[in-house]
């Protein structure tokens, strides 16, 4: 229902917000079907980083949808035979949970059953995600790399010296300035706790990165623009977005070098599982500081691009 | 008990997203908005003691944090669109 | 002891549910936006809190107790914060309260309507 209001609407500050609620509502879904780590994920990219990001490229173009001039019949046609085939397929697959899927049934169990011992860490999400399928995990890590590569090709971070961190309406209010002053370490605790705590519970390294980089976007907001400029300089985050990959890749180099296979931790110590922590904890931290400076990275190109109109 | 009181913040949250439909200005539909995320926050909490959720108290948490940043961000831009009285520096208000 | 606890808790949130149906029509009702702010309040500096409590003493104390504090105390700083601010953006904005006993229109909407 959401989702239709999103579309019908053509003022797009309301279906901005609505696509907030919409990201948040998934997360619940997420909830719902057991999958935390995802949901925090969801939340905190969805509901957080995105809806700044989407309003500051709404202050770059007109607020209201302008309304199509023809219509699209083919454009139509196409969609609509790509979705009946897609429920069609659909109505194929296993019913959720069912214990006879193919899901379930090759390399599932291995990892339920034996994951707790061989990598020795309660959270089988967090297990799977850097050590069982850590060749995806750092092709996604390169992925942001990638993104972020992209924006500052595209749009670039203007260097300006005259973007002075100034007062901006919202800067002179005092309660909100002492209360984001008391409120930004906690976040940056929060998301501390939140990268190393991923192997017992929910958390790991994209959640952290995002909410470290949301401290920051909100210190950004609140004392005018070009503040978090001063605190993080851009070429930091250069430097750092480069330094989270080195890291990952550079976890898998170091196990080639010791004569295992790519990525393979327990040639990072001399016990097998004590190799699989520092592995995932260094692979987690890679991917926590890319993510970070990726994200941050696209902020700052967003944010600084009104400024020169 | 706290089937009830999940009850009770459903509806709320149904309340607060009419008032977003309806708010005729913009900034009753960033009250609304605000208001429906601490309902949500709210509604993760009792809902996941409820219904035994895994670690539903960290993303409770979480969206607490983001709703406020949410609604800082949405201010803050659309300040910008309406700047009708310029900032005189004596009169700082609280 | 643990009886006790248990009717402290169904107290707590029954009023917090109460509370918050109540500033949800409220919101709803009012006829101007200043006043559906005071609505709002209601429901975040009252009700939430009192949920929280009531769902904090039906806890056994673990570490979850005390994420259950520390959401407590984020949603004591941060909401009455975000309204304030809000509140302060739309003077600036432009609205004006509504004020009964002038020849204005009940709409809520002040002269300058952006």
């Amino acid at each position: 229902m959401i989702a239709v209001a999103a579309i019908a609407l053509s003022d797009l500050f309301a279906v901005v917000m609505l696509f907030g609620v919409y990201s948040l509502l998934t997360a619940a879904l997420f909830m719902n079907l057991d999958a935390v780590d995802v949901a925090f994920t969801e939340a905190a990219v969805g509901a957080g980083v995105t809806t700044v990001l989407m309003l500051a490229s709404l202050r770059l173009t007109k607020r209201w949808e302008a309304m199509p001039r023809h219509h699209h019949f083919p454009g139509l046609l196409v969609v609509g035979i790509t979705g009946a085939a897609l429920v069609y397929a659909v109505l194929d697959a296993p019913l959720l949970g069912d214990p006879s899927a193919p899901v379930h049934q090759h390399v599932t169990p291995h990892y339920i059953e034996q994951g707790q011992a061989e990598v020795g860490m309660p959270n089988l999400v967090t297990a799977v995600l850097a050590s069982y399928r850590g060749y995806d995990t750092f092709g996604e890590t390169v992925v942001i790399f990638t993104a972020g590569l992209a924006v500052l090709l595209l749009l670039g971070i203007q260097d300006d010296t005259r973007m002075r961190p100034g007062l901006s309406a919202i800067g002179d209010q005092v309660v909100l300035r002492a209360v984001i002053k008391m409120l930004i370490p906690l976040i940056l605790l929060f998301g501390l706790y939140v990268q190393f705590h991923g192997d017992f519970g929910a958390g790991g390294g994209f959640q952290a990165g995002v909410i470290f980089a949301t401290a920051f976007v909100l210190y950004d907001l609140v004392f005018g623009e070009g503040s978090a400029r001063a605190v993080v300089p851009p070429r930091w985050l250069h430097r750092l977005a480069a330094i989270g990959v080195l890291l990952y890749g550079g976890v898998g180099v170091y196990s080639l070098l010791a004569d295992r296979a790519f990525l393979d931790y327990s040639a990072l110590a001399d016990d097998p599982v004590h190799g699989q922590h520092l592995g995932v904890l260094l692979v987690e931290l890679g991917v926590g500081i890319a993510v970070f400076s990726v994200v941050l990275l696209i902020f700052y190109a967003f944010s600084g691009r009104v400024r020169r109109r | 008990m706290l089937i009830a009181a999940v009850v009770a913040i459903l509806v709320t949250m149904f309340l607060a997203l009419i008032r977003t439909f309806l708010g005729p200005t913009e900034y009753d539909r960033m009250l609304a908005a605000n208001s429906f995320g601490t309902k949500t926050v709210l509604l993760i909490a009792l809902g996941g003691y409820a219904l035994s959720w895994n670690s539903f108290l960290d993303v409770a948490l979480l969206y607490a944090l983001l709703n406020f940043v949410g609604t800082i961000a949405v201010m803050r831009f659309f300040e910008y669109r309406n700047p009708t009285d310029k900032r005189d520096g004596p009169e700082s208000t609280l | 002891m643990t009886a006790i606890l248990e009717l402290l808790s169904s107290v707590c949130l029954l009023l917090g549910g109460v509370l918050c149906i109540t500033g949800g029509v409220g919101l709803l009702r009012m006829p101007d936006f200043f006043s559906r702010v005071h609505a709002a309040g209601v429901t975040e500096t009252l009700a939430a809190p009192l949920l929280l409590i009531g769902l904090l003493l039906d806890m056994e104390w673990s570490l979850d107790s005390v994420k259950v504090v520390m959401i407590l105390i984020l949603v004591l700083a941060t909401n009455p914060t975000a309204t304030h601010a809000l509140t302060k953006a739309t003077l600036h904005g432009g609205q004006r309260p509504l004020e009964f006993g002038n020849d204005q229109d009940t709409s809520g909407e002040g002269p300058s309507t952006p």
